[in-house]
């Protein structure tokens, strides 16, 4: 039982009212936010603006067709680079990992994520642009998988922790071996946490735009190729936010909410999947 | 009753919760859920030997390899920089690609200053609304209000440049900047001409980013101080706000502490936001009206027009100094937060 709160006491009132007003204009300022994305964007939202590509200045109408495309190829093959490493890297800190070995893998995973992306984009750049002279959207995808390295380990660490012990020994005493323990009977139980964080982290990249700058670097045109340059949807959003043209503008808001829907439903899935069927 | 059993067996941060609420901020999840986990000793070690070992093993290899060949491909590709200009790149402002001078100072600043805003007022209004969260707010509102304040930092950084850029810039602009002219213009930092786009602008944009953080953290690390604690206080006739002061501020302080440094770490890095509102222009100022610059700005505009050799080393320096500064900050911020957490779970 809480007690509940009471304002006797003029100064305590004025500080509780204090800390109401912050935690509420924080909301509120969200709120804000995405009532001006909605205002502005939904004019732009129709079926030629999610298929087509973009149109040169003063022709109007155009849309974002290749960015979704290319958003999908990056953030696809992104994650085909991060979910082995990270879930196995996430399993390694549980059931393998000992000692000042593991302690500096989890803190190196911690530190990655607090790593600025643009920092990441040029390691991509050094490494995988410079030395084959162009841009590439497998090199974003590099730096999209780098990226999600991190979520993808802490949950995936913090998912197997979750399982009940008495599960693993309970299939150690049927006589399994470990290994058919951890895989057939760990893993499985911790798989919505696992998927959750792949989740998170799909949907934190997707939102990224610093690390495309120099390495997807944009594209006016259908690109399936990840060895070329290619259009991203946020990566189009920035440029016809800083574009000095009204009707990019528009494209700009209509972008930015159809990037802030799929965010946020990714991040709303992350949430459904996760909640326990028992505790 | 129940809610003290909660707090002291450290369930309140059991992974059925943590990971809901810090959905969409990875850097919320890195530090509250795997310091939080309940006590569980020691899991057996798997046997070695098997192929199954090896995918781990050589996972987990690539991935420490690709941390430090991170750091590595950084100073190696910024060498021709380091070794022209050495350390007085960090204090010298001339930046001028035709001569090839390159000396960050209005960077470093505008980096500096912009961010020290953003966590000011981050700071003050996150730790009083992770406060409410915590403390005051009735249990069936905290849900629903967190959830609005995590979904803040899932918002992606380019959305909220587009909204600084429209919105934010032109209001503060005509309203909020005339009025800080208007009653403080005798100070420098609030005299001059005003633009709209600006360091003030990119603070408090920067200050609505990293307010989730601070927010979110802060109410874990409160959340955390045993509820007997306030039963105690409580029982001597303290009200909740006075609890709040004398118990839950005090105990929490490492952990808030370490929540603004986090927040900070991310405002120093913020790249797409920052650009399109800071003004991007070199010059250091006295007025936080003035138009300025910011490392990871200069690095996103001038990056792939970059010509020479010196010129894109020197703004790969610029990225190794990013990179240096955020994992000195972030390791800092995490020791702070282990001294938090670590006492639950052992």
């Amino acid at each position: 039982m809480r007690t509940p709160v009471t304002l006797r006491h003029p100064r305590s009132a004025l500080g509780i009212f204090a800390s109401a007003f912050c935690a509420g204009g924080v909301a509120i300022i969200l709120l804000l936010i995405l009532g001006y994305v909605i205002r502005e964007g939904i004019g732009a939202i129709s079926l030629p603006f999610l298929t087509q590509l973009p149109h040169p200045v003063g022709v109007p109408g155009g849309g974002v067709g290749n960015g979704l495309v290319g958003s999908a190829i990056i953030v696809g093959l992104a994650a085909m680079m991060a979910i082995p490493i990270g879930t196995l890297t996430g399993l390694y800190l549980t059931y393998f990992g000992r000692g000042i070995f593991a302690a500096t893998v989890r803190f190196l995973s911690d530190v990655l994520s607090g790593i600025p992306s643009i920092a990441i984009g040029l390691f991509a750049y050094t490494i995988l642009v410079a030395p084959l002279k162009h841009f590439s959207a497998f090199s974003a995808a590099f730096a999209f998988a780098i990226l999600m390295l991190p979520v993808i380990i802490t949950t995936t660490e913090s998912a197997i922790k979750g399982v009940s012990h008495e599960l693993y020994e309970a299939a150690l005493a049927l006589g399994v071996s470990r290994h058919h323990a951890i895989i057939h009977v760990i893993l499985p139980s911790a798989r919505s946490g696992i998927i959750t964080g792949i989740v998170l982290a799909i949907a934190r990249v997707t939102g990224e735009t610093a690390p495309l700058l120099f390495t997807a670097f944009g594209s006016q045109f259908w690109e399936l190729n990840p060895n070329n340059p290619m259009a991203e949807l946020s990566l189009q959003v920035f440029t016809y936010a800083i574009s000095p043209y009204k009707s990019w503008h528009e494209q700009a808001w209509g972008g930015a909410l159809l990037l802030i829907v799929i965010v946020f439903i990714m991040n709303l899935g992350a949430r459904v999947a996760l909640k326990p069927r028992f505790r | 009753m129940a809610d003290t059993d909660e707090r002291n067996t450290g369930g309140h941060f059991g992974f059925a919760i943590a990971p809901g609420m810090t959905a969409g901020n990875p850097a919320l999840k890195t530090i509250v859920e795997p310091r939080a986990e309940p006590v569980r000793l020691r899991l057996p070690r798997a046997p070695r030997g098997t192929g199954f070992d090896l995918c781990v093993y050589g996972a987990t290899s690539a991935f420490l390899l690709l941390v430090v060949g991170l750091f590595i491909e950084l100073l190696w590709s910024s060498r021709l920089s380091i070794s022209t200009f050495g350390l007085s790149f960090l204090w010298t402002s001339e930046w001028n690609p035709v001569t090839n001078q390159f000396g960050a100072l209005p960077f470093i600043y505008g980096t500096i200053v912009s961010s020290a805003i953003a966590i000011l007022l981050a700071g003050v209004v996150g730790v009083l609304a992770g406060a409410f969260l915590a403390e005051f707010c009735p249990q069936r509102m905290s849900g629903p209000l967190s959830f609005v304040i995590e979904l803040l930092a899932a918002v992606p950084s380019v959305v909220y440049g587009l909204w600084g850029l429209f919105i934010l810039a032109p209001v503060m602009r005509d309203y909020v900047d005339p009025f800080l002219q208007h009653y403080l213009g005798f100070l420098p930092i609030f005299s001059g001409t005003i633009y709209g786009v600006g360091m003030l602008t990119a603070g408090v944009l920067l200050a609505i980013m990293i307010v989730p953080t601070v927010t979110a953290i802060s109410r874990d690390v409160m959340a955390a101080i045993p509820q007997t604690q306030r039963e105690a206080i409580w029982a001597l006739g303290a009200t909740r706000w006075q609890s709040f002061q004398m118990v839950v501020l005090p105990g929490s302080r490492a952990g808030v502490f370490g929540a603004c440094i986090l927040a900070l770490g991310r405002a120093l890095g913020e790249t797409i936001a920052t650009t399109m509102v800071i003004g991007n222009r070199p010059a250091i100022a006295a007025s936080l009206f003035a138009p300025g610059y910011s490392i990871s700005s200069v690095i996103a505009n001038e990056f792939t027009e970059a010509t020479t050799q010196v010129y894109l080393s020197a703004l790969i320096e610029l990225g190794l100094l990013l990179f240096i500064i955020s994992v000195v900050i972030n390791a800092l911020a995490r020791v702070l937060l282990w001294t938090v957490f670590r006492p639950m779970e052992g």
